[in-house]
């Protein structure tokens, strides 16, 4: 092993310091016995055990839950199909207005477009709840979904797709069964993404949401206005422990995939 | 005419002699434009069934354009595509009884070697026992049994090249395409693979059509070459006459190596004439089939190999040169060496190395005879 000089070991230090520090603080608070978020008294997890029996909260989650796989979902298929029209669409009219335009709502402020948004529901007399909530995630994930599946069918060899259709395939024929399962793995974290980014989602879903449906985030932001609470601390905790655990996960997963891939093919010989 | 050898199979097959024979493939005035740029310039072509056919040209002369409106991925501009006697311009891919093996080889990667051979006959709706079937039949005839579960990535080049073929082939196409097949293997392999293919070619019955710019390629495994140029094809013929009788200047460059040499055309007899070129050396004898006009400009063209080099000056060839050797490649199993005439006209000669090296009677600056027969060349007018 290489040493690591002084300079490095302390820009490391910091740099991660900066990153983990309040998640850290965040965990360790999540434990304390204390009502009192600031002072510490001692180790236990009554704050977890709490939660689970807190309606408000779980009722929450579970909104969060459905909202962010039903419009993860939808953005997917939307996506996906955006993206093929785009890249393999041709040279149609208006295609690089077309394009341009997909990428709006990721360039877009989220108070631009939530209000935006509400103000569409409001004028088409939609009722505010869950279902307004997901048509909003359904807008701004497709773009999400979009670009990462654009960037995979740009690198897809085409002739494949011709192979399909010479050896007997309609067009629906041939993206069923030889695109889509090669460009699988990218709709596939198009998706995972969609559905973090509704997960994380409080701007646009506080301009969406109706008295009946309330998100995760708009409620812990709520209840946090009222003043800090173990109970929260708690939740945060668990949500950290999830992505951490599925980020590991995927890469792990990604990473052994690739390695068995290489040796495969070193196998094979030229 | 009489003169179209095959030399290849035992019967003779020239289906394109006989007047009588319907082509399987007829290209009628067909032209492809891509915007401004015209890939295909009215053309007309046969192709008759069973041959192997071979588009050859350097890149961007349209060869693949053609194969391409065969596949049906593109449609001329104008002009008439006939399979069968059947104009294709109107079906889709899916529907035509064509298939192609693509230069990447297109293998779907999610699949594995037996179900990429399955993946057209399962289109056909046929049953799973006919289906087994031709498969295992497919995975024989391109000796490829132990490899039937395996993956394309856990393949090695040749075997995924035999894949692409075995599953091209599985539909027991009326024609095969097949674009640069052998482009991705090394010079080896690709002998061995030529065969191969001619091989399974002439047990299947088969009509190939084969795109390449690989003119040795061409040579070998065809019945007949069309070489291209700017979307025209400038001669169909067997390989032989190709190589032996071009047509123009453009094809006697293209195909193999070949010595140019420009002047100006007398006739001397109904199928002979003279060619003066450079000062000082005395004119060229040549036998022509075309009536040429006296003082035309022609270009003669004659093989490296036709040419014989001698120390002593031959007396019973019509052609004599007298010249330098300024340079000599040699390639193994023939030397080409490269004589300045002493009207400077540079003339390549090749001779086989038939004995070893040491005994070489040939070195540079050495002063020597060249002579040919005045049938060797072909006096060419375009």
């Amino acid at each position: 092993m290489r040493r690591i000089s002084w300079f490095n070991a302390t820009s490391l230090t910091l740099g991660f310091a900066f990153l983990y520090l309040p998640m850290i603080v965040l965990i360790v608070y999540s434990f304390n016995s204390n009502k009192l978020v600031t002072v510490w008294a001692g180790f236990s997890t009554k704050w977890y055990g709490e939660l689970f029996h807190n309606e408000a909260f779980l009722d929450a989650a579970w909104v969060t839950l459905r909202v962010a796989v039903v419009s993860s979902t939808l953005a997917t298929v939307l996506g996906t199909a955006a993206a093929y029209v785009l890249v393999r669409g041709g040279r149609f009219f208006g295609r690089t207005l077309f394009s341009g335009m997909l990428y709006a709502p990721l360039v877009m402020p989220d108070v631009i477009l939530g209000l935006s948004l509400l103000l569409l529901f409001i004028s088409v007399g939609l009722d505010r709840g869950m279902l307004t909530i997901i048509l909003a995630h359904t807008t701004f994930s497709m773009a999400y979904v979009a670009v990462v599946v654009t960037s995979r069918l740009v690198a897809f060899d085409r002739s494949l797709e011709e192979a399909a259709l010479d050896l007997g395939c309609t067009r629906w024929d041939a993206f069923k069964s030889v695109t889509l399962p090669i460009i699988a793995p990218a709709v596939i974290s198009g998706w995972l993404l969609g559905f973090t980014l509704s997960l994380d989602d409080l701007v646009i879903a506080s301009f969406t949401s109706g008295p009946s449906s309330t998100t995760l985030p708009i409620k812990i932001f709520s209840a946090v206005r009222l003043g800090v609470s173990p109970e929260i601390n708690a939740l945060s905790a668990i949500l950290i422990a999830i992505v951490t655990v599925g980020v590991i996960t995927t890469s792990l997963v990604s990473k052994r995939a690739i390695t068995k891939r290489q040796r495969e093919e070193n196998r094979a010989g030229p | 005419m009489a003169d179209h050898p095959r030399t290849s199979s035992q019967t003779e097959f020239a289906p394109w002699t006989d007047p009588q024979a319907k082509p399987l493939i007829e290209f009628r005035g067909v032209t492809k434009r891509f915007g401004d740029f015209t890939a295909i310039d009215d053309l007309t072509l046969d192709i008759f069934e069973r041959e192997f056919f071979a588009l050859l040209g350097p890149s961007g002369c349209g060869k693949t354009t053609l194969m391409r409106m065969l596949a049906g991925f593109e449609n001329p501009t104008e002009g008439e595509i006939r399979l069968s006697g059947q104009s294709i311009v109107e079906v889709p891919p899916n529907l035509r009884p064509v298939n192609m093996m693509f230069q990447s080889y297109a293998l779907f990667p999610h699949l594995s070697v037996w179900d990429n051979i399955a993946f057209g006959l399962k289109r056909d709706r046929k049953s799973r026992d006919e289906i087994a079937a031709r498969v295992e039949e497919m995975l024989r005839l391109t000796r490829l049994d132990q490899f039937a579960r395996r993956k394309p990535h856990q393949i090695s080049g040749g075997q995924r090249q035999r894949v692409a073929l075995a599953r091209s082939l599985a539909k027991a196409p009326k024609l095969l395409l097949l674009d640069e097949p052998l482009g991705a293997l090394d010079r080896k392999l690709r002998e061995d693979t030529q065969f191969e293919l001619m091989d399974i070619q002439e047990k299947t019955g088969t009509t190939f059509v084969i795109v390449t710019h690989d003119q040795e390629e061409a040579m070998t495994v065809a019945s007949r070459i069309a070489v291209m140029d700017h979307g025209k094809v400038k001669q169909v013929d067997t390989p032989a006459r190709v190589y032996e009788v071009p047509n123009s200047v453009y094809v006697a460059d293209f195909i193999g190596d070949v010595n140019l040499i420009e002047g100006r055309f007398t006739p001397t007899g109904p199928d002979r004439g003279e060619i003066t070129y450079g000062a000082g050396e005395p004119p060229i004898l040549a036998e022509t089939t075309e009536q040429i006009a006296e003082g035309q400009t022609v270009t003669y063209a004659i093989r490296p190999e036709k040419i014989r080099v001698s120390a002593e000056r031959p007396e019973d060839r019509s052609n004599v040169a007298f010249g330098k050797i300024i340079d000599i490649g040699y390639l193994g199993n023939v030397s080409t060496y490269h004589v300045e005439l002493a009207g400077g006209q540079m003339v390549k000669a090749a001779m086989t190395n038939a004995t070893r090296v040491e005994r070489r009677d040939f070195t540079w600056d050495d002063e020597v005879w060249l002579s040919w027969r005045a049938s060797a060349g072909v006096v060419l007018t375009q």
